[in-house]
Parts: structure tokens; sequence; C-alpha cells
């Protein structure tokens, strides 16, 4: 029953919004609607924590230590999201950036969004998996051209035909692994596409065409994870649409997407006992680090440079998959979690931040910390933190991956921290004259919205200082279930 | 000749036809004419899946040639064919590469498709498990037609090529994906057109022109 919440709460906020999106309270029931969907997750996770692994809907769906975390994560930055979304969307609609009957549309996809990621993350079955990807692609499309200028609508064009062409290699990989899957499953099993099941005969699946499959998988969900040189239509997607939705794709879309490689990974690694899967995850993790790090330094755009910062942790994360083992994985884990905190927390001020200043590029936003101390405040935390400074959350997950990779991977240690001190070099540089410096810039008509950017650094540097005992024993049990290494 | 043999030969000559289309969609640049091309993939598609639930007796197959035949062979064409008329967008003209270059390059596609489809054609315990390197070569070639058209029509044809080179694939070496995928991947491509139809009009409301060149103004260097 609880399951049925954390799935249909968000359907049916879609469909309600279909109709009242532009009405006065929207903005509210958005919110209502993404707390009840929260709910609906901690009551899932606190059965999870009694009961174990759970399974609904005739195996269709489950959940087991690797998607409860992120499912958790999704409901709980959803919630935050649509608090800021409030004031936000507000301000937007008294500047007549925007119609307000276009709220309908911004409502009912942000609740679409987050019900096909909580089904894609949720789903045991790998072709539901595909088309709840597909979806959430799909619901963000309008969002992403949502002010309609030129700018947005080439970013909206490139996503849609990038991870739609991204995308259909996925499926080709799925449908690969079902012609594998088939043999040993029995033939027209609806079973056949079960993860769980998938899993258990993973040793007897043939190796050739699993390989294949992988490649196709690796090459359609890394698209949508933003892996250089597949990158390219993730900054315009970030910087165009409206800056929530600009949260919610670096810190929660982008982690599905991972979610998704993984998972295959996971059963292509158990067919084959090669070490390729895992090589090509490192390759195209290095290669995403690297090119991101350099990337910055040519950003003017504020929404452009944390994008590209989101390619440079994918990049991260992935190497650490590849590496593979229960330290990596378990550092990758955390590194998605916090990660996923932190770029939203950066995206609430930066969304606050260019309504002031009424401009996207940096050189155009000054002396944040004089008009409104908190965003400021709360720009400077957020970058020191996604740079890595102890003792936040991704300062614990990026020391436990370098360390792992001087042990296990030396050559990459030098290129992960030579583009790690660019990328802290950039965005520093970048973000102090933001913060402090000279403006004539005015006070916002409604008050910003605080909580979610310090609620969710607060969360960063407790998990830095602690990890809850159920979560690290989560994240233990989800690296063993991922292994490798 | 039996009945089972001559119906794997009917379901080779679909196959063939299937590919002659692919590079006939390749070559051709005339809007209109692309999609009804896309329309008889369509068509080819869901006579191929017909024929084989008659001969399998498979349910899911029936619906799968149902799908088909109601997405691929008569809505989408029409929604395809309105949106050319209301936009005005009927020629394709200038590829990035001439058409005896593109033909060149899809041979070595083909080629290549074979080559890649022997793993699966070898597991595959289907009767049509030969065809599956042809819808690799259906897959790869819509890829080549998105790669070097310009305007987003095409591209998008080309898209739907692919799925039809997906689907074909998927039937060929299992007879079909489960049921739930299959309405699913339908879901997604109905939803996924719809977009497409709003989008476009956004994009001739800005630009003037469905032709991507002009869409490349997003700048990142100082």
């Amino acid at each position: 029953m609880v399951f049925l919440v954390l799935i249909g709460s968000p359907l049916l906020g879609a469909v309600v919004m279909m109709w009242f999106g532009a009405r006065r309270w929207a903005p509210e029931a958005n919110v209502l609607f993404s707390a009840v969907t929260l709910l609906g997750a901690c009551a899932v996770s606190a059965r999870v924590v009694v009961e174990g692994n759970l399974t609904f809907l005739h195996d269709q769906f489950f959940i087991d230590p690797f998607n409860i975390f992120l499912a958790t994560l999704t409901a709980f930055v959803g919630f935050t999201t649509a608090l800021f979304s409030r004031p936000y969307m507000r301000i937007e609609i008294e500047r007549r950036h925007i119609a307000k009957r276009r709220l309908r549309l911004y409502h009912s996809m942000y609740q679409m969004f987050l019900a096909t990621m909580l089904i894609a993350l949720t789903t045991n079955n790998l072709g539901l998996l595909w088309v709840a990807m597909e979806a959430a692609t799909l619901s963000t499309v309008l969002l992403v051209t949502f002010y309609q200028t030129r700018a947005s609508i080439e970013a909206g064009w490139k996503y849609f035909i990038l991870c739609g062409v991204g995308i259909a290699q996925a499926l080709f990989g799925t449908i690969l692994v079902y012609i594998a899957a088939e043999k040993v499953l029995g033939a027209q099993g609806v079973n056949a596409l079960l993860w769980t099941h998938l899993n258990a005969v993973k040793g007897q699946l043939e190796p050739r065409v699993l390989s294949l499959a992988f490649v196709f998988l690796l090459v359609g969900y890394g698209t949508k994870v933003g892996l250089a040189p597949l990158h390219n239509w993730l900054p315009d997607a970030h910087a165009e649409g409206p800056t929530p939705i600009s949260a919610v794709l670096s810190g929660l879309l982008l982690n599905v997407a991972i979610y998704a490689v993984v998972r295959c990974k996971v059963l292509v690694e158990g067919s084959l006992h090669l070490p390729w899967p895992a090589q090509m995850l490192m390759g195209f993790g290095i290669f995403s680090v690297v090119v991101a790090a350099f990337c910055l330094w040519r950003q003017r755009d504020i929404k452009r440079l944390f994008a590209y910062s989101s390619i440079e942790h994918m990049g991260i994360i992935t190497f650490a998959f590849g590496m593979g083992g229960p330290v990596a994985n378990f550092a990758a884990l955390l590194h998605m979690t916090v990660h996923s905190l932190t770029k939203s927390a950066i995206f609430f001020t930066v969304g606050h931040a260019t309504q002031k200043s009424g401009s996207q590029l940096m050189d155009g936003i000054r002396g944040l910390v004089t008009i409104n101390p908190a965003v400021g405040w709360g720009l400077m935390i957020g970058s020191l933190v996604i740079l890595g400074m102890p003792p936040f959350g991704v300062f614990a997950s990026e020391f436990l991956i370098l360390t792992t990779a001087m042990r296990e991977q030396p050559w990459a240690t030098p290129l992960l921290l030579i583009a790690l001190g660019v990328a802290f070099a950039a965005i520093f540089g970048r973000v102090q004259p933001m913060v402090f410096g000279e403006t004539a810039a005015k006070r916002l008509p409604h008050p910003p919205a605080l909580i979610p950017i310090f609620l969710h650094l607060t969360l960063v540097l407790l998990l830095g200082l602690f990890i809850p005992p159920y979560l690290a024993q989560w994240y233990r049990a989800a690296a063993r279930l991922i292994g490798g290494g | 000749m039996s009945v089972a043999s001559f119906v794997l030969q009917l379901l080779n000559s679909l196959a063939a036809m299937l590919l002659l289309l692919s590079f006939a969609m390749l070559s051709q640049r005339r809007v209109v004419t692309l999609v009804n091309f896309l329309a008889l993939q369509g068509a080819i598609l869901c006579a191929a899946t017909l024929l084989l639930a008659w001969r399998t007796g498979e349910i899911n197959l029936y619906l799968s040639a149902a799908l088909t035949l109601g997405l691929k062979v008569i809505f989408l064409p029409w929604l395809l064919h309105r949106l050319i008329r209301r936009l005005d967008v009927y020629w394709d003209t200038d590829t990035l590469l001439n058409i005896p270059g593109t033909m060149l390059v899809g041979l070595v596609v083909v080629v290549f498709s074979f080559g890649l489809a022997q793993p699966i054609t070898a597991l595959a315990s289907t009767a049509t498990r030969s065809a599956v390197g042809i819808a690799v070569a259906v897959i790869l070639l819509a890829f080549l037609t998105m790669i070097t058209r310009r305007k987003a029509m095409s591209q998008v044809i080309g898209f739907l090529s692919m799925e039809n080179g997906l689907f074909f694939g998927a039937m060929s070496a299992t007879y079909g994906m489960p049921m739930v995928v299959e309405m699913g991947v339908a879901l997604d491509v109905l939803v996924a057109m719809l977009v497409l139809g709003v989008f476009f009009f956004q994009i001739r409301e800005q630009f003037d022109s469905l032709d991507l060149e002009r869409l490349e103004s997003n700048e990142e260097e100082p």
C-alpha cells in the first residue's frame, strides 16, 4: 500500500495539476503532493529497515538497498525543490517572464517528472526502466523550452533528439538482454526482463550477446548521465529551463541514469567475468571529469558553469563504480547522495541570485552578500562544498574515491587531482566576486526560499561527519550487490 | 514447397523490402515521400508481425501488429503529413554528404551490421533469426539518415525509422518483447510525437524555419 502512495501521489498530482495548475493555490498543492510522495518514500524505507527487500505488484517493482535510498533522496529533493519553486515561479510571473496559465504545464510536468523517476528507480523490469527513462526526458523537454526563447528552444531540441537517439540505443541493448535472457528463463516469459530473476541466473547468460548489449546500454544511458563525449545536450538543457527544473535535472535525473547503467553493469559483469565493462566505465568517467573541468574555464553563464560541474561529478561517480569493490562502490553511492543534495542547493541559490540581478551571466551578478546575505553565503558555502572542502560529505566521498584510486588504479590519480584542482580554481574564482563585490541590485518582491538551501547543506555536513547506521548498512549492502573490483 | 518454408520465404522478402526502404529513405529529399516511405515501412513491419503471429499463434504478436498498424501506419504518418502542410516544409535538399556518398557509406554500414548481428543470430532459436542482421542494418541506416540531414522533420523521420528497426529486431530474434514493454514503448513514441508537434511550432515561431543550421547560436566561448 505505502508503495502505491510513493508512485501514485506524483501521478495523481500530474493529473490534478493539468487542470488546476494555474490556480492561486497551485504552488502550495505542488508542495503538498511532493510532501505526500516524501511521506510515502519514508514509509517504504521504514518497511525496508524492518523487513528487508520488498517486491510489489507481482515482482514488477522491487526495493533493495541500492534503490531505496535513491528513491527517498528523489522524493526529498522533489519536495524541497517544490518549496523553492513556490517563490521562484511567483517572481517569474510578476516580472512577466511567463504567462500565468503556463504554470499548468509547469506543475503538471514537474509531478510527472518525479513520477517517472520514481518508477525508473523502483521498477524491476528492465523494459519498464527504459520506458520510464524516456518518459522522464519527454516530461522535461517542454520545461526546458519553457521561456520560449531562441536559446531555450535550441536547448530543448538538442535535449530531445540527442537523448532520444541515445535512449534508442539503450532500447536495442535491452532487447539484446532479453534475447539472452529468454534462452535461460524460458520463452515468452514476462519474467525474462525482471532484474532480480536475471541477477539470479546472470552466470548463464550468453556473454557475447551481453557484451554487445552493454555497449549499447552504456552509450544509451550514458548519454543521459552526460558522460563525455555524449554530454552536449546537458549544459544547454540545464541552463535554459526554469531554475527549479535545473535543480531536479542536475540533482536527480543524472542519478537515475547512473543507476540504470550500474544495474546493467552488474548483469553484464556477472555473465562476462572480464574486466572490460569496468574499464569502459572508468575510461568514460575519467574522460568526463577532465573534459568538464577544462570546460568550466570557458563558461560565462552561471547555470552552465554548474551544469559542467555536474558532468564532472557524474564522471567521478562513474569512475568509482568502474573501480568497483566495497570501498569505491560505497564512496560512489555516498557521492551520489551528497552531490544531489549540494547541487540542488546551489541551483536554489543560483535561482535567487539570477532573479536579483536579472541576468544569468556571471559578470552581471555581483555583491550577493550585501543584498541578501543568506543567499550569498548559501552560494559560497554550496560552492565550497561541491569543490570538496572538509568537513562536508563531498569531501568524505571524494577522499575515499581518491585513496582507492591511488591503491587500485594509480594511473588515474594524477588526472583526478589535476581535474579537481582546475575545477576548484575555475569555480571558486567565479563565485567569489559574485558573492562579495559591489552591487546596486534591489530586493526581491517575495522572500526567497532559504529553508531548502540550508536544509540540504546541513544534511551534507551531517553526512560528512556521521552517516546514520542504517544508511551505512544500505550503502554497504548495495556496494556488495554492485560488486566488481 | 511446404507452408512453413513458404512463410519463411515471405518473411525474408519482407525483411529485404524493409532494408530497401531504408536505402530509399537515405536518398530521398522530398519530405512528403519520406513520410510515405516511413508509413510503408510500418506497413511491412505490421505484415511481417501478422504473418509471424499466424505462424506461431502468439497472441502478443497480434496485439503488437495492431499497435504497429494504429500508430506507425495510420496515426504518425497522418500527423507528420499535417505538420508538413501546416509548416510548409517540403524539401530537405542540402544533406551533409551527397547522395552517392551516403549510399556508399550505407553499404559499408550494412556489411558491418551483419557482422554485428552474428552472435545474436547464433543465439536466437527463432525461425526468423537470419533477419536480425537486416534489423540492425535498418537501425544503423536510420541513424545515418539522422546524421546526414539538416531539417528537423527528416531527423524525426529517421528516428521513427530507427524505432521500426528496433521492433523488427525484437520480433525476429524473440517473437517480440513482453507486452508491457511494447505498450510502454509505443506510448513513449506517441507522446514524443505529440511533444514534437508543439515543438515544431515553437521552433518556427522563433526561427522562421525548421532548418537546424540556424539553431546553432548557443555559444560558450567568451
